[in-house]
């Protein structure tokens, strides 16, 4: 009778398949996944969602959580996952070791999938690109009311705020917040896309936004969205000091994956370079194996000096960041 | 009273006998529903017990007024909005015959089908800076930035304007029904009085729409506070933001649900001050023959121009946005449209009508056993359900996912004990956890409907019935619902696109490889590519659009209900 119900009910645990919680949309997963169905003939079960609904969902669920993965494109979500002891511990292998340490956790718990970067981006009429030599000089009383970025609650910018803590120091980074937000053209709104098409516009001449945004306008279907990101241009902020700050997608094995074995095989196949090769590809996001180059046009954007900052110390700080976004105003 | 005791005989209880009472079946079914729907809700009470001062003092020193002056500015500033459309609008529907008044009746309704998030979304896409309206300026006088002024779409005001061109139809089909169910003899005592149309309008036909338009200024400013979309893309520190903000910035879900509970008692409060102001008066529809008031013909320019006042709502809340979601669906169709499409649209259309079904069939045992005085215990445990209208959907799903995975590990714990085997998760994250919280959501909106409608039938009928030997069951089925036929479809039709658009709970809870319009639409609209997006939410539009069309449809062929009661 239980048995029959068990049948009837968790068919999920029956078969060849894999369970996965992605925070990527489906549309930036979905033919990635068919593609290691078709190799190797496991199922791969997806619901997709905002990072945090699935790490409290996965809480919830405890030990009858059907979920094997977790997919998630900031590490800081990764850190909290594996905090509440809701991630496990994997072995090493050849394909795993490929990932280069700073991107994947030191007790194997999570691995970078893809690096984002997040530099500033500028009307080149209007800016001389020369007057800023990184995030600080944001602060200076000549780019008063020209500068956008999104809204403090976006983890983009929580994540950004937690690697100057690390770098920097609280103190320091309040005053560059507080000054920051004296500096913006506009109370923050919409997404890194709506700035980047503000300063097409030229209701500002600065923003701070993700890389894979501008080559997503830069490869619209749509000609106006690619003048507008054609009138855009790249600024690596701090390449003579402390580098450019990234973040990294990755992925996690669930603490009670009831598919471990197909869970890694999973892992293993999203860090094959025909793999990477998609990722980069389709997302514009930078792959984690250096053998693998990155898409035409990121590379248009020339390359750029990142961030070296343990990852994991991003997800810790995250609140520390967010308190310092609300004392300086920064919507 | 004595109606009461024949009542409670009649389900099967002794008058007098307390323990039997708590053992009647409907007791106990109704108390479980209620305690199962109400459960997120008590959670995020509960979260009150647990002080968390520090973080209270953080919020306090910073953010804070700005999420409670926004959250109070937003509900109240789409109330007044929302009346000063919605009542106008369903006096001269009532009230007058134009030309185009038979389209209208259907197109007033239609922005309802339109997700506020969306709505919010064309009108950036058409009015921001970047946007079409204000380059062409720019490019007409040779402007640049500061050079003139544009009221910026993203601010308050603007979020006010974009719920409250969706949500006026709310204010607009209660007050509808109200005008249009009140006797025409109404207006003949007033005029035999010396009274003019102005003072009738004032004194007579407003003070008695009262409660319905109330009811339903209540359910739209409960929407504006629970909304999170519009809020979030607009860049407004809400309570709903700063919830969340709360809960996955600064990582403390106690002070999340704490800031949750407090919002929810603006709610608490507001729905008192409803309550309040009805408290004294009770109207009731008398069944007898009494036609409705017949409409006043208007012809030439007074015609027209009403019919183009009356067009305006629908041309702002539904055919500007909808015309721009139709040319970026042109755009991106042949990527968006293919065979998985159709099974978006089915999982949309098939929970949603579930969802209705069940909230509507609840909303009538409630209401019912509310007017019948039964079970006075349950009638708190009601009105907890009833704030989940007012708690952002996120919240209410994740009490509901804590609830839920509660009893799925009794179950297993009780499964693993006799049968040495466990069952796994069979309450969360299946469709039966979706149904429950959309229950717990719109459970409100049906309530209101059907409570008002129950309001207005005397309570002599019930006693008529009674005397003539039908049981409460056969009286609720017999006399209730074809009396309150308009408003349950009116709630049938209110949950159902309320649920089809629902997105938050959706996507929390739903199961895997389960994916609805709603949630399309987000995940290309968060991705940031509008033109992607607009094929599915022109898809929701559309589905919504079915009902409407079919309500005023089935409303329209038999407008005196009341009749049929003198067999």
């Amino acid at each position: 009778m239980s048995f029959l119900v068990a049948c009837l009910l968790s068919p999920v645990a029956m078969a060849e398949q894999v369970n996965l919680y992605s925070a990527r949309k489906e549309a930036l997963i979905k033919p990635l996944l068919d593609k290691f169905t078709q190799q190797t003939g496991i199922a791969v079960n997806l619901v997709t969602g905002k990072a945090d609904n699935l790490i409290t969902r996965l809480k919830a669920e405890g030990r009858y959580s059907p979920a094997d993965l977790l997919l998630t494109t900031d590490v800081g979500r990764l850190y909290r996952a594996k905090q509440q002891g809701l991630t496990q511990s994997i072995l090493s292998t050849d394909t795993i070791n490929q990932v280069p340490a700073d991107l994947r956790d030191p007790e194997n718990h999570w691995f970078g999938l893809s690096l984002r970067a997040r530099p500033l981006m500028v009307a080149p009429n209007r800016v001389d690109m020369a007057s800023i030599a990184g995030l600080e000089s944001l602060t200076d009383p000549q780019f008063k009311g020209r500068i956008c970025v999104r809204s403090s609650s976006n983890i983009y910018n929580q994540s950004m705020l937690a690697s100057l803590v690390i770098q920097l120091g609280e103190a320091v980074t309040q005053d560059w917040a507080t000054a920051l937000v004296k500096n913006f053209a506009r109370s923050p709104q919409g997404g890194d896309r709506d700035q980047i098409k503000a300063v097409a516009a030229g209701q500002c001449d600065i923003a701070i936004a993700n890389t894979y945004y501008l080559a997503g306008m830069l490869t619209s279907k749509d000609s106006a969205t690619v003048q507008q990101a054609q009138q855009v241009k790249v600024l690596w902020p701090n390449q003579a000091d402390r580098g450019t700050h990234v973040n990294i997608s990755g992925v996690a094995v669930t603490q009670h994956a009831p598919n471990k074995e197909a869970a890694v095989k999973l892992l293993e196949f999203l860090l094959t370079i025909e793999a990477q090769q998609w990722y980069a590809k389709t997302n514009h996001e930078y792959p984690v194996l250096s053998q693998v180059k990155s898409s035409d046009i990121l590379q248009s954007f020339g390359p750029f000096k990142a961030e070296q900052v343990q990852l994991s110390k991003l997800g810790e700080l995250n609140a520390t960041a967010v308190r310092i976004m609300d004392r300086a105003g920064w919507k | 009273m004595k109606t009461n005791s024949w009542f409670s005989q009649r389900l099967g209880q002794s008058p007098d006998g307390k323990a039997s009472r708590w053992l009647s079946p409907w007791f106990i079914g109704i108390a479980l529903c209620c305690l199962l729907l109400a459960a997120p809700v008590i959670l995020v009470f509960a979260s009150l017990v647990l002080p968390q001062t520090a973080i209270w003092q953080h919020l306090y020193d910073t953010v804070l007024s700005d999420y409670i002056f926004n959250s109070l500015a937003l509900a109240f500033g789409v109330g007044l909005c929302v009346i000063l459309i919605g009542t106008p609008l369903a006096w001269c529907m009532a009230r007058y015959e134009f030309v185009g008044r038979k389209p209208l009746q259907v197109l007033i309704l239609l922005p309802m089908a339109m997700p506020a998030y969306i709505i919010a979304y064309t009108y950036t896409g058409l009015l921001d800076f970047a946007g079409p309206i204000q380059s062409f300026l720019r490019q007409q006088f040779a402007w640049q930035y500061q050079d003139y002024y544009f009221p910026g779409i993203r601010s308050l005001p603007g979020a006010i304007l974009m719920l409250s061109l969706v949500l006026y139809p709310y204010v607009y089909m209660l007050a509808r029904t109200a005008f249009s169910e009140m006797p025409s003899s109404l207006e003949e005592v007033s005029k035999s009085l010396g009274a003019s149309s102005q003072r009738f309008l004032f004194k007579v036909v407003l003070p008695l729409a009262r409660p319905a338009i109330l009811m339903g200024t209540a359910l739209a400013m409960m929407e504006a506070f629970a909304d999170y979309g519009t809020v979030q893309y607009f860049g407004i520190s809400t309570f709903t933001t700063g919830i969340f903000r709360t809960w996955f910035g600064l990582g403390n879900g106690i002070a999340a649900a704490q800031l949750a509970a407090m919002l929810t008692s603006f709610v608490v409060l507001l729905l008192f001050l409803e309550h309040f102001s009805r408290r004294k008066v009770r109207y009731y529809f008398q069944g007898q023959k009494s036609a409705p008031m017949t409409r006043v013909k208007l012809t030439g320019w007074q015609a027209w121009s009403m019919a183009s006042l009356c067009f305006l709502p629908v041309l702002l809340g539904f055919i500007i946005p909808a015309l721009q979601l139709v040319s970026w669906a042109v755009d991106s169709f042949h990527r968006q449209f293919n065979g998985a499409f159709f099974t978006l649209i089915w999982n949309s259309f098939a929970l949603a009508a579930v969802a209705s079904i069940s909230a509507v069939t609840l909303a009538l045992l409630f209401s019912y056993a509310k007017r019948l005085n039964q079970f006075k215990m349950i009638h708190g445990l009601v009105n907890m359900v009833s704030l989940g209208y007012a708690i952002p959907g996120t919240v209410v799903a994740i009490g509901a996912l804590i609830t839920l995975s509660w009893l799925d590990f009794r179950v297993n714990e009780f499964t693993e004990y006799w049968f040495a085997s466990s069952v796994g998760l069979i309450f969360s994250g299946t469709l039966f956890a979706l149904i429950l919280v959309y229950c717990t959501r719109f459970l409100a909106v049906a309530l209101h409907n059907i409570d008002t409608g129950m309001a207005r039938i005397k309570p002599s009928m019930d006693e008529a019935a009674l005397s003539l030997g039908h049981s409460p069951m056969s009286i609720l089925k017999n006399v209730h619902i074809p009396l309150l036929k308009t408003s349950v479809l009116s709630a049938l039709l209110l949950v159902f696109v309320d649920v089809l658009k629902e997105l938050p709970a959706t996507l929390v809870l739903r199961p895997f490889n389960f994916n609805t319009l709603a949630v399309r639409t987000f995940e290309l609209a968060s991705d940031e590519r509008l033109i992607d997006a607009a094929l599915p939410a022109l898809a929701i539009v559309l589905v919504g659009i079915i009902p409407v069309i079919l309500l005023t449809k089935m409303t329209e062929s038999k407008p005196v209900e009341l009749a049929k009661m003198e067999k």
